[in-house]
């Protein structure tokens, strides 16, 4: 993977750049791409497996990232083009146009999590409103709880700031989880002392779909009167939350997994009873003196319109999910044995399936499927070769996590993608078993697990 | 706003969202407008209260403008054709 993006990044750069060369006449007003960019660079590789089809690869990597919906385009592009004040200026109409945007966005979002406007703080994204959620209850409260749980499979950024926490002297639990991503309540339940600030446990998970049981966690944190924060990056929008039956205190909301742009998010925290966070930027007091910084009105304003558009939509999605993924699965486990669903098959999202093809390298298959835009787990780790964390937390073999690859579905993905990926999927996973020694020695019936390997 | 809206009315605003949709340079966006307008559609197919059918009728229209935008938009800064695309 690495040295594949080494050989693609700067061609496709040098092609970008040529290309805003090009446009610098004044003649040529429409931007267009150069024609076939992906396939040009991807052919002249040495990497280049052959395949018949030209054009964009199809986008099966929603956990990562989703388009923006050109409804919430369309809600933001009036604050790019003609509405420019800053939202805290308080003695013009451009500031208070602006402030209404910014308002109307809030109640938005509180709307979609059945919040009141003035528990929502608009941030940067879910990082942004995990760190402050972690670190900034963790240390309000650290003078008389110093003790926080959180699980194995949580986002990266979750996992690191309980790191900086225990340098900073906190004790920190890492729950573990069942073998189907699942944690386990009366687990939690132990790891609970009086000692405890906080509980953060993520929603849905970002790798491998699975959805924990919020309300119940929510309900136990409320009886034992820890804060409950959870990372609902992958869930908003996508399944039903009510911050109120569900006992939520903290939740952490990003804008481009929802159809709305990047670089915006928000933190959901309670006023009644008052959840305190110590503010970790410090600067004009915006936002509740939670997040200082200039709020961004069109980010915002787009994020506002995903949440509405979500709530309005999200029955209609969840059966496309569900109607697409099971069309994919059906196909996959109707031509292909020894494939491993990763996670929960029924306590998860149904758009985000994590696979493990036995005996088939999970990197060879992601090169072989370069006409469809894949990961084999969290994009934030895809650079490095290591298998998943989350997948070894969940107990999955070391060769078997190496061969996982996640199938990201989303609002905009259509049964001709679905069907498309499921055949190319099939069709190269077993050309990959054909050329594999192991696989061949499977289908004699040798037991790979009781070979003695030599070492030389 | 009028009051109510005739039958003729409703149906020459779907065949006019499903022209207008089809016209998304994005194959994805394409395939979900048309999805969307004709589910929409279908699954109001049995309102009868006037009210109703008018609230409808103004949601449909907002996102016909919305439509007609966004191609706009798309047109401008296209990109090459899907692989999917590109077989048919």
């Amino acid at each position: 993977m690495i040295r594949l993006s080494k050989n693609i990044i700067p061609s496709l750069t040098k092609t970008l750049l040529k290309t805003t060369n090009q446009n610098q006449s004044p003649s040529s007003l429409v931007f267009l791409h150069r024609q076939r960019l992906l396939s040009d660079s991807a052919a002249s590789g040495k990497f280049s497996v052959k395949h018949e089809d030209i054009g964009r690869p199809l986008y099966f990597d929603a956990q990562a990232t989703t388009p923006i919906d050109p409804r919430v385009l369309d809600a933001m592009l009036p604050y790019f083009v003609s509405y420019h004040g800053n939202p805290h200026s308080r003695t013009h109409a451009y500031g208070w146009e602006s402030e209404a945007a910014v308002e109307k966005a809030r109640e938005q979002v509180a709307d979609l999590i059945g919040a009141d406007p003035k528990e929502i703080i608009f941030t940067s994204g879910a990082t942004e409103s995990n760190n402050i959620s972690v670190k900034g209850v963790a240390r309000f409260y650290a003078p008389r709880k110093k003790h926080v749980v959180t699980t194995q499979i949580e986002h990266k950024c979750v996992l690191d700031s309980c790191r900086a926490l225990e340098g900073e002297g906190f004790k920190i639990t890492y729950l573990p989880v069942k073998e189907n991503g699942i944690i386990d309540m009366k687990e939690l339940e132990k790891a609970l002392t009086p000692e405890t600030s906080l509980v953060s446990i993520m929603t849905v998970n970002n790798e491998i779909g699975v959805m924990q049981p919020i309300a119940e966690i929510g309900a136990l944190c409320k009886s034992k009167k820890v804060y409950f924060h959870t990372d609902a990056a992958q869930a908003l929008g996508k399944v039903p939350i009510n911050v109120n039956e569900m006992n939520i205190d903290l939740m952490s909301i990003s804008g481009h997994k929802i159809y709305g742009p990047k670089g915006v998010g928000a933190l959901y925290i309670r006023r009644r009873p008052r959840v305190r966070v110590e503010p970790i930027q410090s600067g004009g007091g915006q936002e509740r003196g939670m997040r200082s910084g200039t709020v961004p009105t069109p980010l915002v304003v787009g994020l506002g319109a995903a949440c509405e558009i979500a709530q309005r939509e999200m029955a209609y999605d969840h059966a496309w999910m569900e109607k697409l993924s099971q069309i994919f699965l059906d196909k996959i486990y109707s031509k292909l044995t020894h494939v491993i669903r990763n996670g929960d098959a029924e306590q998860t999202y149904p758009g985000c399936i994590n696979l493990s093809f036995a005996y088939v390298e999970g990197e060879s298959l992601l090169m072989a499927l370069k006409d469809i835009a894949l990961s084999s787990g969290s994009a934030c780790t895809s650079a490095s070769l290591e298998p998943s964390y989350v997948l070894r937390a969940i107990g999955t073999d070391e060769d078997l996590a190496h061969s996982s690859i996640r199938f990201g579905l989303g609002r905009f993905t259509t049964i001709e993608e679905v069907d498309y990926t499921a055949e190319k999927t099939i069709k190269h996973v077993e050309r990959l078993r054909e050329m594999s020694p192991l696989w061949e020695m499977v289908q004699e019936g040798v037991d790979i697990k009781t070979i003695q390997w030599s070492q030389h | 706003m009028a009051s109510s809206v005739t039958r003729r009315e409703i149906l020459s605003l779907y065949k006019l969202l499903l022209r207008e949709a089809d016209k998304f340079s994005n194959y994805n966006f394409r395939a979900y407008a048309l999805r969307r307008v004709k589910d929409g559609f279908r699954d109001n197919k049995s309102l009868t209260e006037p009210k109703q059918i008018m609230k409808q009728y103004d949601f449909a229209r907002e996102n016909l403008a919305i439509i007609r935008r966004q191609i706009i938009v798309g047109d401008l800064y296209r990109t090459e054709k899907l692989v999917i695309e590109s077989k048919q």
